[in-house]
């Protein structure tokens, strides 16, 4: 397997000591890392935790506090311009131009970048194409789906051709199918060499399209790794799910001993793989009410690093 | 615009004197004129109704008990006063509540602002369109104005230009409310405290000289209307003098510092 954690060319992204102030808040409190050129990084962490500070500051429109942040060797307040406009941005929220049409907004967009309108035109029609949107060039963008509303606005990221595409919770609010189509896109994407850098809260999402992940609390990173390594060494490789009868919770608890797990209600998922026997073990001391053995995923390893509190 | 800046050892733009405009910021103009051509029949008719009503209604209708205004009936002496209320209302009402939609609502000025435009050029944008529809607005209403009999055709080529330089005045000062501003509710202020005032008290309905001397002190220190009121009134009844460029210099003056105040101010709002 490649190592994908530390990038061996010129990276596209070198963030060191970066720091984001707003009072006496560290939204950022000091992350490091680097992007390397065709890589496709998951920023994960719960809602706060500084995600789309990072990314506000990568795109030059949040200046940093301290460090450094450099995006294609230019520093971002520096070269905002220059940085700009070979990068490719879906923002949260979709903020289209309602009073236009779905190819208008496109057409609009790229005069933004100094593109000619000859080929604004082709790119808009192309990436209407690569979006499946063909048919509803014409329409005003109040009228489409959830979905297709998403792909406008990826569409739109990518009207100037950008070498480092930066998405902020691309498939918030979309059914399964419509997250698939648009995890698909950027696949193709990757393939042709976009390097791309997205937040999400989905798991699945990490998961599926993501090479290395940053996971971020508290404006700090916590863990790095690709999803496959960051579940070996989080999570181990299975999940033991017990529900011991009523009453037997603090038995469990002492026989597990130095055992990691985490209690879900009156549910414990034990982390298998550094906890042998333990099932025999609970067993001994209690009667359970079921019990059953999962593959452990990217959200026990989620959970376990940033825990289980509400963050609003 | 190349300007003057200060430079830190790291290269840094410490301080700079002028804002970082390019012509980027005709694009931001080119889309609100985009956005305007959908509905250009209601935008561009529809500014002449009112002025219409106020001409048959207060010209003709209470003109009837006014015999004589400064010299002239009165519908002649409102005639420059609803020109000039129309390049203040367009212009204001254009960088308040409309500039306010497009910034939170709409997001649009984030989506900008992730291109190569940056926000003084998105606000420099949105402050030039303001004054475009200031300068349409405002010689349509002249047009209204001719078509009574009130006022001289070879005129009619200059509005435009007054009302876009007017209209810069007036959309940098929505500009500034628009980047104080909590909630759209709180445009109630300046137009209850500063655009209402000047409607009723710049010499667009009754002559200045009909005021007492601290209202009219007042009114030409802190009113731009007064001196847009001034100059049209001196220019279409045909009695122009040389005090009139006094009024041109405090809105040229006032206009660029309320046009530098809004870019500062819009920057802060936005860049966090």
């Amino acid at each position: 397997m490649p190592d994908v954690t530390k990038p061996t060319e010129t990276p596209l992204v070198v963030a060191e000591g970066l720091v984001k102030r707003f009072g006496e808040l560290a939204a950022v409190d000091g992350i490091s890392f680097e992007i390397a050129p065709r890589e496709v990084v998951g920023f994960l962490g719960p809602n706060g935790a500084g995600k789309t500070t990072t990314i506000r500051m990568l795109s030059c429109n949040s200046p940093r506090t301290s460090g450094r942040l450099e995006v294609f060797g230019l520093d971002v307040a520096l070269h905002p311009r220059e940085i700009k406009a070979q990068l490719g941005v879906v923002p949260q929220d979709n903020n289209y131009d309602p009073d236009l049409s779905v190819i208008e907004n496109l057409l609009l967009y790229a005069r933004y970048f100094g593109i000619s309108a000859r080929i604004a035109r082709q790119r808009a029609t192309e990436l209407l194409e690569f979006v499946h949107l063909t048919d509803k060039s014409g329409e005003k963008v109040d009228e489409l789906s959830g979905g297709m509303k998403r792909r406008l606005i990826l569409a739109r990221g990518l009207i100037n051709t950008p070498r480092l595409l930066v998405l902020d919770e691309p498939t918030t609010g979309l059914d399964p199918q419509a997250r698939r189509l648009i995890w698909e896109r950027l696949r193709e994407l990757r393939q042709r060499g976009v390097t791309i850098i997205i937040t999400t809260h989905y798991m699945d999402e990490a998961e599926q399209i993501c090479d290395r992940l940053l996971i971020m609390d508290s404006g700090k990173v916590i863990a790095t790794g690709s999803p496959q390594s960051l579940i070996g060494e989080y999570a181990g490789n299975e999940v033991l799910e017990v529900v011991p009868e009523d009453g037997a919770a603090t038995t469990v608890e002492s026989a597990l001993g130095e055992c990691r797990f985490q209690k879900l209600g009156d549910k414990f998922e034990i982390f298998a793989s550094d906890c042998p026997g333990a099932l025999e073990r609970i067993r001994n001391h209690v009667r359970l009410t079921s019990y059953s053995v999962r593959r452990a995923t990217l959200e026990d390893v989620f959970i376990r690093l940033t825990g289980r509190e509400l963050r609003d | 615009m190349q300007s003057a800046k200060w430079r830190n050892r790291k290269g840094q733009v410490v301080i700079r004197l002028l804002p970082d405009l390019s012509l980027r910021l005709w694009q931001v103009w080119y889309r609100n004129f985009l956005v305007f051509r959908r509905n250009f029949l209601v935008n561009f008719l529809l500014p002449m109704g009112e002025p219409l009503l106020y001409l048959v209604a207060m010209g003709y209708g209470l003109g009837v008990f006014i015999k004589q205004i400064d010299g002239v009936s009165y519908a002649r002496f409102i005639g420059p006063g609803l020109v000039s209320v129309a390049m203040m209302y367009a212009s204001f009402f254009e960088c308040t509540y409309s500039s306010f939609v497009r910034m939170i609502f709409q997001r649009t000025f984030d989506a900008i602002i992730a291109t190569p435009v940056n926000v003084e050029e998105v606000v420099a944008g949105e402050i030039f369109w303001g004054a475009t529809r200031a300068a349409l607005n405002s010689t349509m209403v002249y047009v209204v104005v001719i078509l009574f009999g009130l006022g001289p055709v070879w005129l009619l080529p200059f509005v435009p230009v007054f009302g876009f330089v007017c209209g810069v005045l007036f959309a940098s000062m929505g500009m500034i409310a628009t980047a104080v501003v909590p909630s759209i509710d709180f445009f109630n202020y300046p137009i209850f405290l500063f655009i209402t005032p000047m409607f009723l008290f710049s010499g667009t309905f009754f002559p200045l000289t009909t005021l007492p001397k601290a209202v009219q002190t007042i009114s030409y220190v802190l009113l731009p209307l007064t001196h847009i009121v001034r100059i049209n009134r001196g220019l279409i009844l045909g009695h122009p003098d040389v005090t009139l460029l006094g009024s041109l210099a405090w809105i040229l003056v006032v206009g660029a510092a309320a046009f530098f105040t809004a870019l500062a101010l819009m920057k802060r709002r936005l860049i966090k």
